[in-house]
């Protein structure tokens, strides 16, 4: 149970996720595997449905049914937290690794002031003084850059990006080794956006916590995170150094996902996105998911499932790179 | 000093002069008002895309909504070719207008009704404002409209119902069912921000092709710049209500006047420019504007506020060629400068 040097903080092999439906299980987390370092910056991107956020909840341990882990581990320093039970996990939740929620207006308790709510999650985690609870309180405010006068508002009376802040703020309560975000970001504004960005980025050097940053738009977290993992139809299809994969993407994905947003800078090129949508993963196509969109299709990946292939640092699931 | 190409512009199609709306907040005796739109002059050409950029919040969709006639100004005025809205008053006339400009909506999944097949709105808006047409005239056309919009075989999306459709799918029958009013405008609200990264560019090219090949004109409304870039010929950025700054879209980006489309700009995530990431990013939100008083309404943001702004409202100045900004300190690059105040007609509205 004691965590090595070398061990990453987690580590998921073979996650599958099914959501149980009246036509049969539907797989939305197909065979994921992923490392997370010691205070590493993991960005998650893909498109809606392609179950990066279900991925997320897994690892959390917070699906609810229809949804459940078919198969696979997920290690959290040793720990293993598919087998967990619920009393066991609240030991570990908060402490060890704590959740933000895409959208704060629905996680946070619309009738309970900021400060109610980070007082219950005291209560409910570890024994303080009342005192103690305040200081900490304002403490954790100050951090994530909110007048600690706001501990008394409500939900609705923060903006946006103050509701997310705060959010954050109570993630990081007891100091955990993992935070995972679920796009924090995308109902702020691009200002608010950056601005939440770099906070993050800055908590996360001065506190040392490993970050699961989940987000749709790419370029978001192109310079946050430290390594990017490409999913698609609940497979991950590409994984690697940041800067490497936005400088030489390797799988047809990810090569159209960049071509798809358009730049403010530079010369303005016609973009062709991505033709077609994603599949519906009740029926995903045979071979290669990505297959009936791929501008490089062959004949093996309508039949054959590709497996991972090593290119520089990076790892591509793509025929392409079977070489 | 400067030559820009400017293209040469059709015929103006909505112009708005000193447009205002204000909401009452709270009961009906309030006496507090959220200035949702001050005082705004905006024009749209023939053949013309127009991008409304801003934060939520800063009265870009209230902007839409009165061009549409489903808000009522506040104060000021609204012409369609040259005819003020406040005179289009029948039934009939407003049903032609909304044809001549209809507008196509953010969210693709609560805009169609999901117990009709795509066919009924095309057919019903065809009904409606295309009186010329036969039966058969109609369904020839409205295969047409949805070979125009990219839905091809048509025949077999006439026949299907919303939830076999895909989000971008659905985005482009809003997209057909504006077209089968003939229409001049077509005010799009965000039409892409809740599609896919990998259809979104679709859409826009959609927009694009449709001004190239019906010459239709677009207000494109969207918080994401650079899509605007990509599409619109001009920008016009918005802040608390008001018209920040506006010009050609090349020369704003390049040459921002106004600190908020500079920090707007700064703020757009570029996956290509090198890495720096600044040690902190605080900046402050902006401003919900109720009964504001005078005074610039970015001041508390701005990092170049001077003594003026917080006394005088900023009106937009002519700093380079069809390019202007509402800013105290901004410097013109006009070789000699226009006469730059705009008349001051509104004062009496605050």
């Amino acid at each position: 149970m004691i965590a090595t040097a070398t061990r990453p903080l987690l580590e998921v092999k073979d996650l599958c996720v099914d959501y149980l439906t009246d036509r049969g299980a539907v797989r939305a987390v197909d065979h994921v595997s992923l490392e997370v370092r010691k205070g590493e910056f993991l960005g998650i991107v893909g498109e809606s449905g392609c179950g990066k956020s279900t991925l997320l909840f897994a690892i959390a341990r917070l699906l609810t049914p229809p949804a459940e882990i078919a198969s696979g581990d997920i290690w959290f320093e040793g720990n293993d937290l598919v087998s967990m039970t619920e009393s066991e996990l609240r030991h570990f939740r908060w402490k060890q690794y704590s959740v933000v929620m895409q959208s704060a207006m629905n996680a946070l308790n619309p009738v309970m002031s900021i400060g109610e709510q980070l007082r219950d999650a005291f209560d409910a985690h570890q024994r303080l003084t009342g005192r103690q609870v305040e200081k900490r309180s304002e403490e954790l405010m100050r951090i994530v850059g909110i007048d600690p006068v706001h501990l008394r508002s409500y939900p609705h009376q923060l903006s946006g990006g103050m509701r997310q802040r705060a959010m954050i703020a109570m993630a990081l309560a007891f100091t955990p080794e993992l935070v995972i975000m679920d796009e924090p970001t995308s109902a702020l504004d691009v200002v608010a956006q950056r601005s939440l960005m770099l906070k993050i980025k800055q908590l996360q050097r001065e506190f040392g916590f490993a970050t699961i940053f989940v987000t749709h738009d790419m370029s978001l977290v192109s310079h946050f995170s430290d390594r990017l993992a490409v999913m698609y139809a609940g497979q991950v299809v590409e994984v690697g150094e940041t800067r490497q994969v936005f400088a030489d993407p390797k799988h047809p994905y990810t090569v159209g996902l960049m071509r798809s947003f358009p730049s403010i800078t530079g010369a303005l090129q016609p973009l062709s996105g991505i033709p077609g949508s994603p599949p519906d993963l009740a029926r995903p196509p045979a071979g290669c998911r990505f297959h009936p969109r791929c501008p490089h299709v062959m004949p093996r990946c309508k039949v054959e499932e590709p497996d991972f292939y090593a290119r520089e640092a990076d790892l591509v699931r793509c025929f392409l790179f079977d070489a | 000093m400067l030559e820009l190409p400017v293209r040469p512009q059709g015929a103006e199609l909505i112009r708005t002069v000193g447009l205002t709306r204000h909401f009452r907040l709270g009961g009906f005796l309030s006496r507090r008002f959220l200035h949702a739109v001050d005082d705004i002059d905006l024009s749209i050409h023939e053949d013309e895309i127009v991008a409304l950029v801003g934060e939520s919040g800063s009265g870009k969709s209230t902007i839409a909504r009165l061009i549409a006639m489903v808000y009522k100004p506040t104060a000021g005025e609204i012409y369609h070719r040259g005819r003020p809205l406040a005179t289009v008053r029948s039934r009939r006339e407003v049903l032609e207008y909304r044809g001549h400009v209809p507008m196509v909506f953010q969210d693709p999944y609560g805009s169609l009704s999901p117990v009709y097949r795509v066919s009924h709105g095309i057919m019903r808006a065809l009904k409606l404002h295309r009186a010329d047409l036969s039966r058969r005239g109609r369904e020839e056309e409205a295969q047409r409209l949805l070979e125009a919009v990219g839905l091809v075989p048509a025949v077999d999306f006439l026949g299907k119902y919303p939830y076999q459709l895909s989000g971008g799918q659905r985005q482009r029958i809003g997209f057909a069912q504006a077209l089968a009013c003939r229409p001049e405008l077509i005010l799009a609200d965000e039409p892409v921000s809740m599609l896919d990264v990998s259809v979104r560019i679709g859409v826009l090219n959609l927009m694009a092709s449709l001004r190239r090949r019906e010459r239709i004109s677009f207000l494109y409304i969207t918080h994401d710049i650079a899509s605007a870039r990509y599409v619109a010929d001009r920008l016009v950025v918005m802040y608390a209500g008001q018209v920040a700054e506006s010009g050609p879209v090349e020369d704003v980006l390049a040459h921002p006047k106004h600190p908020y489309t500079q920090l707007l700009l700064s703020a757009v995530p570029d996956p290509r420019a090198p890495v720096s990431l600044p040690a902190t990013g605080e900046v402050q939100e902006p401003p919900r504007v109720i009964d504001p008083g005078e005074g610039c309404r970015f001041r508390a943001r701005c990092p170049y506020a001077i003594d003026e702004c917080s006394r005088v409202t900023p009106r937009l100045r002519l700093l380079r060629p069809a390019h202007d900004a509402a800013c105290h300190v901004a410097t013109s690059d006009l070789v000699a400068p226009a006469p730059t105040e705009r008349t001051d007609k509104d004062a009496s509205l605050r």
